[in-house]
C-alpha cells in the first residue's frame, strides 16, 4: 500500500502559529520553529507553512522563518503566502522550501502555472484551493485566505490547475476548516477523482476515523492537519500507528 | 572543518537545503556559481529541482557542462541529486528530448502507469516516502557506498515525475517500488553518484547517506594525498 503523508500544517500570522475556524477568529497557538521542531521530531512527513497575511505584510517573515527552521530540519517544507512572482518562489527554495504553493495569484493569473511549473517543475508549484460549498452543492474557490471569491468552480479550477502542470493541490474546505468536524469527503472524492496528481485534503480533521475516511473515502494522497496536533490532541506517531492498523486490515494481512 | 565539498549552484533548485544538510554534518559546504575552482573540490554535489531542459540550459549558460565532465572523469566523487541525477543520463524525454551529461549511459523517461490494484492512485509525480529495494539481479554491496550502513526498511522522501533507465542495470544500486512499477532509486558508476530521493529532506537517514558521501570524499582526499 502507498504511504500516505501526515503534514502538520502551520498558518502564520507574524512571529506566531496561529489557528482559525473557517479561516477566520484566529488565535495564537505556538511559535513557529518550536512546533515545526517537535513535529518533526515525532515523525511528521512534511511541514506546511502558510503565511495568511504575508499578503499584507510581505513575504520576508516566511522567508526568515523557513530560513532558520530549514536548518536542522530534514524534511520537506511547502510554504506559501503572497507568492506572485518568479522571483517570490526562487526567495522561498533558496530559503529552503522545498515546494511553494500559491492560491490568489494563480487564480488572478492562471498563465502563471504554465511559467512557473516550466522553470521550476512540477513537483515544485503547489496549487492551493480553497473551497466553499454553495447553497446549490457546488463549491466554488475562494482566496486571501477565504476572503474573496473568485467567481470560479472549485473543482473545475483543480482540473485546470492539474491540465496546466501544477505538481500537487492542496485543498482546504473553508466550511470544515478549524471545525474538527470531519474533511469535506464529497469535495476532496471529487477532486482527486478528476486529477492524477496527488491531493492534500485539508481542514476538519477531528478524529482518527476522520483521517482514515478522507485516505479511503475522501481518496486523499495526503492530510494536512493542524488543530489536533497544535492543541495535542493527537501525536503524530498516534496517527500512523492506527492508519498502519488499519491498512492492515484492509488489506488483509 | 573544511571537506572541499562543493555544492553548484546553476540559478534554480533545493540548493539551500543541500547545503544545509552538509553543513550540518560540519562538513562546509562551499557553493559555486561558476565552474572557476571546480578542480579544487574533493567532492561535488549536483542538487536539483525543476525541469530537465531548463536546468542543463542554465548548467550550459555558466559553464558548467565541460568542467563537470572533466571533473567527473578526474575520478573525484560526483553525487547528482533528483534531477541532478538525471543529469548525469544520455538524455531525458521531459518536455521534449534533451541531452545530460552522459555519464552514465540511459535515459530518463516519465513513470510508467501502475501495475498492481490495490486501491491507491499511485498518482504521478511520485511524492513521498518510499523504501530501497536491493536490486535483485546483480544485488550490489552498499558497503562504502553512499548507502553504508543503511538498510533497505528505510524510508527516504521522493519527488519526482519522471525516473531514470540506466543502460547497464549494475549501475543501480537500488530501486523503491511504486505502483508496482521498479524506479531507479539510487545509481553508481565508479565515482559518481545519484540518487533520486532527497537525501537533504529524508530525516536521519539521508543525514546518513550524505555523511556517507562526505567520507567517500575525505577518503578520497587521503588516496590522493598518498598517491602524490
Amino acid at each position: 500500500m502507498r504511504n500516505i503523508r501526515i503534514i502538520p500544517r502551520l498558518d502564520i500570522k507574524g512571529p506566531n502559529v496561529i489557528k482559525g475556524v473557517h479561516l477566520e477568529c484566529l488565535r495564537i497557538v505556538g511559535n513557529p520553529e518550536v512546533l515545526a521542531t517537535k513535529y518533526y521530531s515525532e515523525g511528521a512527513d512534511e511541514i506546511i507553512y502558510m503565511d495568511i497575511v504575508a499578503s499584507l505584510y510581505g513575504r520576508r517573515n516566511l522567508i526568515d522563518i523557513v530560513e532558520k527552521v530549514s536548518e536542522d530540519i530534514f524534511i520537506p517544507l511547502t510554504a506559501g503566502g503572497g507568492v506572485r512572482s518568479l522571483e517570490d518562489i526562487n526567495n522561498l527554495l533558496r530559503a529552503g522550501a522545498d515546494k511553494v504553493a500559491i492560491n490568489s495569484w494563480l487564480i488572478q493569473n492562471p498563465d502563471f502555472v504554465d511559467t512557473s511549473v516550466k522553470l521550476f517543475g512540477s513537483q515544485c508549484i503547489v496549487g492551493s484551493i480553497e473551497a466553499k460549498r454553495m447553497p446549490s452543492g457546488e463549491w466554488m474557490a475562494f482566496y486571501n485566505n477565504g476572503r474573496e471569491f473568485s467567481g470560479k468552480d472549485a473543482i473545475k479550477w483543480a482540473k485546470e490547475l492539474a491540465g496546466r502542470g501544477i505538481g500537487e493541490l492542496l485543498v482546504t474546505s473553508i466550511d470544515q476548516e478549524g471545525t474538527r468536524r470531519g474533511y469535506d469527503y464529497e469535495l476532496i472524492a471529487k477532486i482527486s477523482s478528476i486529477v492524477d496528481i496527488p491531493v492534500v485534503a485539508s481542514g476538519g480533521a477531528g478524529t482518527l476515523q476522520d483521517i482514515e475516511d478522507i485516505i479511503y473515502k475522501g481518496k486523499a494522497d495526503a492530510v494536512a492537519i493542524a488543530s489536533l496536533f497544535h492543541y495535542n490532541d493527537l501525536k503524530i506517531g498516534e496517527v500512523k500507528k492506527f492508519l498502519n492498523r488499519t491498512a492492515a486490515s484492509m488489506s488483509g494481512v | 572543518m573544511s571537506s572541499n565539498i562543493f555544492v553548484i549552484d546553476y540559478g534554480i533548485g533545493n540548493l539551500h537545503s543541500v547545503e544545509k544538510a552538509v553543513s550540518y554534518l560540519n562538513a562546509g559546504a562551499r557553493v559555486i556559481d561558476k565552474p572557476e575552482g571546480i578542480e579544487s573540490a574533493r567532492g561535488l554535489i549536483l542538487p536539483g529541482v525543476g525541469a530537465f531542459g531548463d536546468g542543463m540550459r542554465l548548467l550550459g549558460e555558466r559553464g558548467f557542462v565541460e568542467p563537470l565532465k572533466r571533473y567527473a572523469r578526474s575520478g573525484r566523487p560526483l553525487l547528482g541529486i533528483c534531477l541532478g541525477m538525471q543529469f548525469l543520463f544520455s538524455h531525458s524525454e521531459e518536455f521534449g528530448a534533451h541531452r545530460g551529461l552522459d555519464l552514465i549511459g540511459g535515459r530518463v523517461v516519465r513513470i510508467g502507469p501502475k501495475k498492481i490494484e490495490d486501491g491507491f492512485n499511485y498518482k504521478v509525480p511520485h511524492i513521498g516516502w518510499n523504501r530501497l529495494i536491493l536490486p535483485p539481479e546483480f544485488k550490489p554491496s552498499w558497503e562504502n557506498t553512499i548507502l553504508d550502513g543503511i538498510s533497505e526498511n528505510e524510508e527516504l522522501y521522493f519527488v519526482h515525475s519522471f525516473t531514470a533507465l540506466p543502460d547497464d542495470s549494475s549501475t543501480v544500486l537500488a530501486y523503491t517500488e511504486y505502483g508496482g512499477n521498479l524506479i531507479v532509486a539510487a545509481v553508481k558508476n565508479g565515482n559518481i553518484y545519484g540518487c533520486q530521493f532527497h537525501p537533504e529532506k529524508s530525516r536521519q537517514t539521508g543525514i546518513r547517506i550524505l555523511q556517507n558521501f562526505v567520507n567517500i570524499a575525505s577518503n578520497y582526499k587521503d588516496a590522493y594525498a598518498i598517491s602524490r
